[in-house]
């Protein structure tokens, strides 16, 4: 088990928990329940019912026909933009949910950057009736107002951001400073697989609904579980690391992540950080990040506010400095044209995220016999300002 | 002997004070050394500015932003603090984010401190167990205390292992917050304070968060050796003359 996290929460030198003194209590407790909290039989009835009832799983693997017919090659879709919220985001919040009824916990916080993660914890919030606050970068609270309002009309108080540079690694910052000054009745609802043990581990459990779906709809229409090639962005990580978990150990299926390249990776505006970031800590893990020579954590940038993100989880650090997983990235331009070809050739308007995995097309070479699965983690009525000033629609 | 443990030998409540490095102007470090030294201050803690600072609220973290501003870096520091020990006798601790001390390089970074006369480094993130497996005996070789912080929900068991392994004194976080919230200690923290003291611990202890003025160094220092002042004298230099800082040292000891 190679890719799997080890005991002391490390997924080969990356991962651990590089966390102040005020949250170890928090951060132990975690450590030493959730796996038994999270593999209990009720635990798990619950999180599938809710799944299934009320997020609307399994999401369908879809053929692509005319874009498969465009890449001579086998395209499935796997369309988590028609969960619940529009995105694979609230696997993990059900999941974050029930687990802090469990622990005892009266009141959530998160962070967000695009909204996404914030609206589908609130979402659970009013789902469960628990106190929600969520910290949004003001910069992001101004690009993304309908998630605002959204989050706010479930119920949850969002909370502006307003230190260093604003964004989501900000909003990240202050929700465990909020954890920190509220160490007792609160548990934190991290959206990305990242942050310290057991969170990246947390999340990606939560997430690895994705594949195992996968595994059952490849059996059925393809007569085999493997793909030859699963394609996601990386922001963070999450549904990557969904679609990627039940595939890790088996080499033969190659595992995509496409980041952000921004305005070119060598532009100085990018989200690259496989390419562009060094090992070091960020958010309580070690991990890669885009930091300069003096370790000062640096803004990323992305057309995208969910990629826009200075790190990646341990696991696809590990992934990439492994080899196991290729890492590609995709520019704005690259990404918004590949949304707006989904559009045409399918009729499904794809969040500006997952646009940067369906960019990675172009850069790939399929035999006509490949089956390729793409991970459409999110869809894009959140991102219709940006594509209506992209393409002066 | 390190100046830490010297220090701790005398019979007074100490008074720590932390600013940060950069701030406000780059070449403050020195003068700010210098008038904290004149004014009976008897340990410093020099902040080395991070972009992400965790355990620090909104005082503070503005400080390092605007230190990064500036141009501080940790070269920049070790430059400027270069022959600081032909001025300044009393003990000097870095205070820092692991990371930029990651990326400066952990060996040469000790030897840097070695060899300028740094005594101690707080790092808040850098927990008991990584240091313990991967990073002791660096420090060792260093003579470089590393100073362990508690706070209230740290359970009893684990105050006696940060005990155990803690250099030079105990670092006592007040109350579960970041860095520069003011209320006065209520009835809880006395309780903590009380319940720490009766510990009877082996190292001397400094108590720190929300220690801004004569009342809360007074019932901090009711149970501990000293106490730390940080956002509150980084909100003086704000707007007072770093020669001023006689005046705001002696309102509060």
């Amino acid at each position: 088990m190679k890719y799997q996290v080890d005991d002391n929460g490390y997924y080969g030198t990356y991962g651990g928990a590089f966390i102040p003194e005020m949250l170890y209590p928090n951060v132990e407790r975690l450590q030493k329940e959730y796996r038994n909290i999270i593999e209990d039989d009720g635990f798990r009835k619950e999180f599938q019912g809710l799944l299934k009832e009320y997020v609307g799983r399994p999401t369908p693997l879809y053929f692509a026909k005319r874009l498969s017919e465009k890449y001579n090659t086998k395209i499935y879709l796997k369309r988590e933009d028609l969960c619940h919220t529009g995105a694979h985001k609230i696997n993990n919040t059900i999941g974050q949910i029930l687990l802090a009824k469990r622990l005892g916990k009266k009141r959530i916080i998160a962070e967000t950057g695009a909204g996404q993660h914030g609206v589908a914890t609130a979402t659970v919030c009013a789902l469960m009736g628990i106190d929600c606050f969520v910290y949004m970068g003001e910069v992001d609270m101004e690009r993304q107002a309908p998630n605002v309002a959204r989050m706010k009309m479930l119920g949850a108080e969002v909370i502006p951001a307003s230190s260093g540079s604003r964004t989501l690694k900000d909003a990240t910052n202050e929700a465990i400073r909020d954890w920190i000054n509220n160490p007792e009745d609160t548990h934190y609802i991290i959206g990305s697989v990242v942050g310290p043990h057991p969170y990246p581990d947390m999340v990606t459990h939560f997430q690895k609904v994705i594949s195992e779906e996968m595994q059952q709809q490849l059996k059925e229409k393809e007569d085999t579980e493997d793909p030859n090639y699963i394609i996601a962005c990386v922001g963070g990580g999450s549904n990557a690391a969904g679609a990627f978990y039940q595939y890790l150990e088996n080499e033969a299926v190659i595992l995509v992540a496409v980041e952000a390249a921004g305005k070119g990776i060598d532009s100085g505006e990018s989200a690259a950080t496989s390419v562009l970031g060094s090992p070091g800590i960020i958010h309580g893990s070690k991990t890669l990040l885009m930091q300069t020579e003096d370790g000062q954590i640096t803004e990323p940038y992305s057309i995208s506010a969910g990629l826009d993100y200075p790190g990646v989880g341990p696991l696809h650090a590990h992934l990439r400095d492994s080899n196991r997983a290729r890492f590609l990235s995709a520019t704005d331009a690259e990404a918004m044209e590949a949304g707006l070809q989904l559009c045409k050739l399918e009729g499904i308007i794809p969040a500006i995220e997952t646009s940067h995995a369906l960019a990675a097309l172009d850069q790939m070479n399929f035999q006509k016999e490949d089956i390729v699965v793409i991970n459409l983690s999110g869809r894009g009525d959140k991102d219709l300002d940006t594509y209506i000033h992209y393409f002066n629609l | 002997m390190n100046r830490i443990q010297q220090l701790f030998q005398q019979d007074k409540k100490l008074v720590s004070v932390y600013f940060t490095a950069g701030y406000p102007n780059l070449d403050d470090t020195v003068p700010i050394l210098e008038a904290l030294q004149e004014s009976g201050v008897d340990l410093v803690e020099i902040g080395l500015p991070y972009s992400d600072p965790l355990a620090d609220g909104p005082t503070i973290q503005a400080s390092a932003t605007q230190a990064l501003k500036n141009g501080m870096t940790t070269e920049v520091l070790f430059q400027q603090l270069e022959n600081i020990r032909e001025k300044i006798h009393i003990p000097l601790i870095l205070m820092g984010y692991f990371n930029p001390i990651l990326q400066f390089g952990l060996e040469k970074f000790c030897k840097r401190c070695e060899a300028i006369g740094i005594d101690g480094v707080i790092l808040p993130d850098l927990p008991l167990e990584v240091y313990l497996n991967d990073h002791y005996e660096l420090f060792e070789q260093y003579d470089l205390f590393n100073i362990l912080l508690i706070t209230p929900s740290t359970s009893t068991e684990r105050v006696r292992m940060i005990d155990k392994h803690t250099r030079g004194f105990l670092y006592m976080v007040s109350s579960s917050s970041t860095t520069g919230k003011q209320a006065a200690f209520g009835s809880s923290q006395r309780e903590y304070f009380t319940r720490i003291d009766d510990m009877n611990l082996k190292h001397p202890k400094l108590i720190g968060f929300g220690i801004h003025d004569k009342n809360s160094f007074q019932a901090a220092t009711g149970f501990a050796n000293g106490a730390i002042i940080g956002s509150a004298y980084i909100k003086f230099l704000k707007h007072h003359d770093i020669r001023e800082t006689e005046t705001f040292i002696s309102k509060i000891r």
